[in-house]
């Protein structure tokens, strides 16, 4: 994020709640090694590794679309582009069966509440996305005349993976699904992908593709 | 060997039967759920999950995993007796049916003489598991669920009963076995083409299944009756609404196509159960590609459907049954 505008205060009652929200004590899971909350009695190291490589692989987004970013969320879902190869095509309705928020559009003052109250209602472990210039910093409705935006969706919640773009392509969130399989795992594929067809051109003897 | 053979050796063979039947629950979810998701990828050109194992072979492994993994949330106003004891209200009831149920000749737990009646009780408490997890929710959108649950299901468990009640006129029993040996010549397919029809159509509406699909419309019940359930909630859900697929086309089989009977094997008694499968998971492929090519019917046509329509007919081709049994 750039430098931060002063004057924008996000609503009176939900200050504190977004600053504690931003707080270190809410992350779901800090580089460092601790985690969130009291973390789990027993600590094996295969099981959490197994347990990451399956959070990783089946990240379940929630059907929130905001703007229209939204539209470019549903044809990635869709044939050409298909976010189900990599196991997260199961949108989900009801915050409480998510994994992963996808903030696809402007958050403005009136959407912040429910913005808290969804992340709030998802169980943890979970994860968001900003996706598009309006959940990263408020993209072209950042003007000085605008009295009723957000500036970015990580004033109010702990965002992962931002996706610029206005609005980005569905390669772009497929990228992002992928670099949060990273964050999840700290590994770029965490399980072995498949090889991606040859390019036909690549048959013709001569023809140097790369 | 002394202890073994102070058990009653029925004891110990209902024991495996059940072990073996609550291991098959959860394969039976994990694979239809793989070929839902597949065949949903492939009736909208897309080749759906294939990065986790070749073809994605492993994709439900690993959400079952990760759901299990999930913080389990109990929400602050809820009935928490009740939220708590609806999923596995929904889990149980549904492995009973399987006991009855003869997946070829030798293959049964346990023949009844009343078994298609115990298998049409105990899918009624299914509703009942629905009805308790939306009311302990204490969610509007849970409460509307559970409502429309109850109301489909009361609706669609009367053409069921009259559609079966034909073939049971017919073969004189209740018993499962006896009504799949009675098949040996024609299936109850050719001689009750309406009775099925009518039979497979409710059993979708049973199943909440799409275009029947009320109870958990997406598009406005947020997730129906389980919109508060998370993780481990909401998988026992989704299996025992898999497992009551698998018991409403295997009713159909026992009861139109014939069961066990098939081209002749080796060991065909215990060999039947190919068959058996085979049928079986045509029937859950159909009951798919349904969901996936049609849209989702309106309240108010999925009631007049049920009264207006399959009561009447299948009262008539249960009186035509009758006359013509009697003659």
């Amino acid at each position: 994020m750039g430098e931060e505008n002063k004057s924008s205060s996000i609503r009176p009652d939900l200050d504190a709640y977004a600053a504690y929200l931003k707080s270190e004590s809410c992350r779901p899971v800090v580089e460092q090694g601790r985690e969130y909350g009291e973390g789990p009695l027993l600590r094996i190291k295969l099981v959490d590794t197994i347990m990451k490589l399956c959070q990783a692989n089946s990240l379940w987004p929630m059907t929130f679309g905001i703007a229209c970013c939204a539209i470019e969320m549903m044809g990635t879902g869709m044939a050409r582009f298909d976010i189900s190869r990599y196991g997260s095509e199961v949108f989900r309705p009801s915050p409480r069966q998510s994994d992963l928020m996808i903030v696809a559009g402007t958050v403005n003052k009136k959407l912040a509440p429910v913005l808290l109250t969804l992340y709030e209602q998802m169980p943890s472990p979970k994860w968001v996305i900003a996706l598009g210039n309006c959940a990263i910093s408020g993209g072209p409705f950042k003007v000085k005349e605008n009295y009723n935006i957000i500036e970015g969706a990580d004033k109010l919640i702990p965002v992962d993976v931002y996706v610029p773009g206005c609005p980005p392509r569905p390669e772009g969130l497929i990228e992002g699904i992928l670099k949060v399989q990273e964050k999840i795992t700290g590994i770029r594929h965490p399980i072995p992908q498949n090889r991606h067809p040859k390019s036909p051109l690549k048959k013709i003897k001569g023809l140097r593709v790369k | 060997m002394e202890t073994i053979s102070i058990l009653p050796p029925e004891l110990i063979r209902m024991v495996i039967a059940v072990i073996i039947i609550i291991s098959f629950l959860f394969l039976n979810a994990i694979m239809m759920g793989y070929a839902e998701r597949k065949i949903a990828g492939h009736v909208q050109r897309r080749p759906g999950p294939m990065e986790v194992g070749s073809h994605g072979i492993l994709q439900m492994i690993v959400d079952g995993v990760k759901l299990v993994g999930k913080e389990l949330l109990i929400p602050f106003n809820v009935d928490r007796t009740l939220f708590r004891v609806a999923p596995l209200l929904s889990f149980t009831p549904v492995i009973l049916p399987l006991l009855v149920i003869p997946f070829s000749e030798k293959l049964q737990a346990r023949d009844l003489n009343l078994g298609l009646i115990f298998i049409v009780t105990m899918g009624s408490v299914n509703v009942m598991a629905l009805l308790v997890g939306g009311w302990g929710s204490n969610n509007k959108y849970s409460m509307f669920g559970a409502m429309r649950a109850v109301a489909q299901s009361i609706a669609y468990e009367i053409p069921i009963l009259l559609s079966l009640l034909a073939v049971v006129l017919m073969c004189n029993t209740f018993s499962l076995k006896e009504i799949v040996a009675a098949q040996q010549n024609i299936w109850f397919v050719f001689l009750q083409p309406v009775a099925f029809l009518i039979y497979v159509v409710a059993g979708l509406a049973e199943t909440n299944r799409n275009p029947f699909d009320l109870p958990e419309a997406e598009s406005e019940l947020t997730a129906g009756f389980h919109t508060e359930y998370s993780g481990m909630g909401f998988s026992l859900f989704f299996i025992g609404e898999y497992t009551n697929m698998f018991i409403v086309a295997s009713v159909a089989t026992v009861l139109f196509l014939g069961g066990w009977h098939g081209p002749h094997l080796p060991y065909g008694e215990y060999l039947g159960v190919v068959w058996f499968f085979l049928k079986v998971y045509l029937l859950l492929f159909l009951m798919i590609m349904v969901r996936w090519t049609y849209p989702r019917v309106r309240f108010d046509q999925l009631l007049n459907f049920a009264w207006k329509y399959l009561v009447p007919f299948s009262l008539v081709n249960l009186l035509i049954t009758a006359v013509l049994v009697k003659l």
